[in-house]
């Protein structure tokens, strides 16, 4: 491809710009002292250790960490185990493409219907089991059912790319199931579950809408906090407490990146990728 | 797999129904987890959506075509009224803008991250892909700050006359196509990049070489061959941006009502479940006529 024309890379710095320009207005607001308005006075970071003193916000954190572990441990087992058997046994055509369908059905539907959706189950199963109430759990089943497809899809797309020699030549050598798939195809897929897993963690992290529908008044996490006190007000240690997810989202981000990475390089040239 | 035979799979020999018992059962939990609380969940608010509200907000199963009715506009106090049906056409009209905008930021950023070699490339993509995982509360409340009347946006725009001295960019149409706009593009941006990755050049320098216009080589060089990551952001883009709610109700105000916030309204405040779970299934059949159209389009293409 040719070299790009100066026109082409003052739009597109402009469009990244665009992108940027109110996280890093919210990042310099966060080291600003004043707790008024927004005009510079001197940097600070006295919001953050006044985050870090806030116990509605530390209980938050602690109920977005909980959540997102759980779902995303729930998820990354229930997602493995679906694409092992999607990909690795003989299914018919019409079997393969009802199970492909469903899926993706996590992927394209809206979350704000999915949200409805789990309203309306949780209001029935409410009335078998008292558990059902809006909570830590029903958020929990929430966030799983669309966190297994997207493990899937990605643990999938490693089974593609590894192919299956290495697993018929450990049944060559007498391997048996459970020996095969501990030893050989487990850690064959290692780097494709955890990239699966850390989608799923950051999908956990960032969801509003499913979790806005689906709380109860006792499991308010990180993003429902940020959007009440848009109501009632924003504060500076929302402005600290945005940057340090925003921080924590960058981190993920390449931590991921590096991941894939990897397993593309370990897919081009096999010798090289391996330990 | 009708038929127990003896089969070998993968250098197992082994019958084809103990084959398919394994395999379900590594499938069956996942399968089953999504079938229970996603597949069958939107089939039942589909059988809500003909239903009556009870007086607390609770759903009475007899059954009625009233909240479809509702939706389109009839059985209010005062007869027929727009009001459902503008929200309905406000989404579509705010849906297709936003897509049509993300199209033309996609293109040059796409361009750009495909012209550039080795590892400027990964940290172009990585700048794209970082606003793609950040949290959409955090990145709509901060165009609150880029807007507030303090800064050089908002006393620009009072300079020109466009608004009052001290009032700020927000809430309002224009607004709300800033926070859509900016959620979105990396959603456009991201596939499109893909397509521009496996492009092949020597059509767009044939069609150079006989001298198209520049019009024409994009029409009939470059579109064909982006296609298929376009069609993918204009998926993630168009469908998500009809049952957005976080967006419109933080930078709209309360004036500005899409699909997404009166399904959220249905199931909060009002508590109308019925006529919440009838407006979803109108967004249900929106998504799916979506995606048929575009992989029609999709395939006309290939």
């Amino acid at each position: 491809m040719k070299k790009p024309g100066l026109l082409l890379v003052i739009s597109s710095v402009g469009i990244l710009l665009f992108l940027y320009l109110p996280l890093m207005a919210v990042a310099f607001f966060s080291v600003n002292s004043s707790k008024y308005g927004l005009v510079w006075k001197e940097f600070s970071f006295k919001w953050y250790v006044r985050m870090i003193q806030d116990p509605y916000i530390l209980n938050a954190a602690l109920n977005t960490l909980i959540l997102a572990v759980i779902s995303t441990a729930v998820a990354t087992t229930l997602g493995t185990a679906l694409a092992i058997g999607m990909e690795n046994f003989p299914w018919g055509k019409r079997l393969k493409s009802f199970l492909d369908s469903i899926l993706h059905l996590p992927v394209i539907t809206p979350d704000i219907i999915l949200a409805a959706a789990l309203v309306v189950v949780f209001m029935f199963l409410r009335k078998l089991m008292s558990i059902f109430e809006p909570g830590l759990l029903t958020m929990t089943i929430g966030h799983i059912t669309f966190q297994i497809a997207f493990v899937a899809l990605v643990v999938r797309s490693r089974i593609a790319s590894i192919g299956h020699n290495v697993e018929a030549a450990a049944r060559d050598l007498y391997a048996n199931n459970v020996y095969l798939l501990w030893h050989v195809t487990l850690p064959l897929l290692m780097p494709g579950i955890i990239a699966g897993a850390m989608l799923a963690f950051t999908l956990s992290l960032d969801d509003f809408v499913i979790s806005f529908f689906t709380s109860g008044p006792k499991s308010v996490t990180l993003p429902l906090l940020i959007y009440a006190s848009v109501r009632r007000g924003i504060t500076p240690e929302i402005h600290a407490l945005s940057t340090v997810i925003l921080l924590l989202t960058v981190i993920l981000v390449f931590t991921f990146e590096r991941l894939t990475r990897i397993q593309n390089r370990a897919k081009n040239n096999p010798a090289k990728g391996r330990k | 797999m009708k038929k127990n035979k003896r089969t070998i799979w993968r250098g197992e020999l082994t019958t084809t129904g103990k084959l398919a018992r394994r395999g379900w059962l590594f499938m069956s939990p996942g399968f089953f987890w999504i079938c229970f609380f996603l597949a069958i969940p939107c089939l039942v608010l589909v059988l809500v959506s003909f239903c009556q509200r009870e007086a607390y907000g609770g759903i009475d199963f007899t059954f009625t075509g009233e909240n479809y009715s509702r939706l389109m506009g009839f059985g209010g106090l005062l007869g027929w009224t727009p009001d459902y049906i503008m929200i309905l056409g406000r989404s579509l009209l705010t849906a297709a803008i936003t897509t049509f905008f993300c199209v033309i930021l996609s293109y040059p950023i796409a361009f750009f991250i495909g012209s550039r070699q080795g590892n400027s490339k990964y940290v172009w993509l990585t700048l794209l892909i970082i606003p793609f995982w950040t949290n959409l509360v955090i990145r709509t409340y901060a165009w609150f700050l880029v807007l507030a009347p303090e800064m050089p946006p908002a006393r620009f725009a009072a300079w020109l006359g466009l608004i009052d001295h001290g009032a700020a960019l927000y809430p309002g149409t224009f607004a709300v196509y800033l926070g859509m706009v900016s959620t979105f593009l990396p959603f456009m941006a991201l596939p499109l990049y893909a397509s521009v990755e496996a492009m092949d050049w020597s059509l767009v320098q044939a069609a150079q070489d006989l001298y198209s216009r520049r019009t024409r080589v994009f029409r009939c060089a470059i579109l064909p061959q982006t296609y298929p990551g376009l069609s993918i952001g204009i998926v993630l883009t168009f469908i998500p941006c009809m049952g957005m709610f976080v967006v419109p109700d933080m930078l709209g105000g309360a004036k500005y009502m899409l699909m997404g916030n009166l399904i959220q309204q249905q199931f909060g405040v009002s508590r109308d479940w019925p006529f919440g779970a009838a407006i979803s299934f109108f967004l249900m059949t929106i998504t799916l006529v979506a995606l048929i159209i575009i992989r029609k389009k999709g395939l006309k293409h290939l």
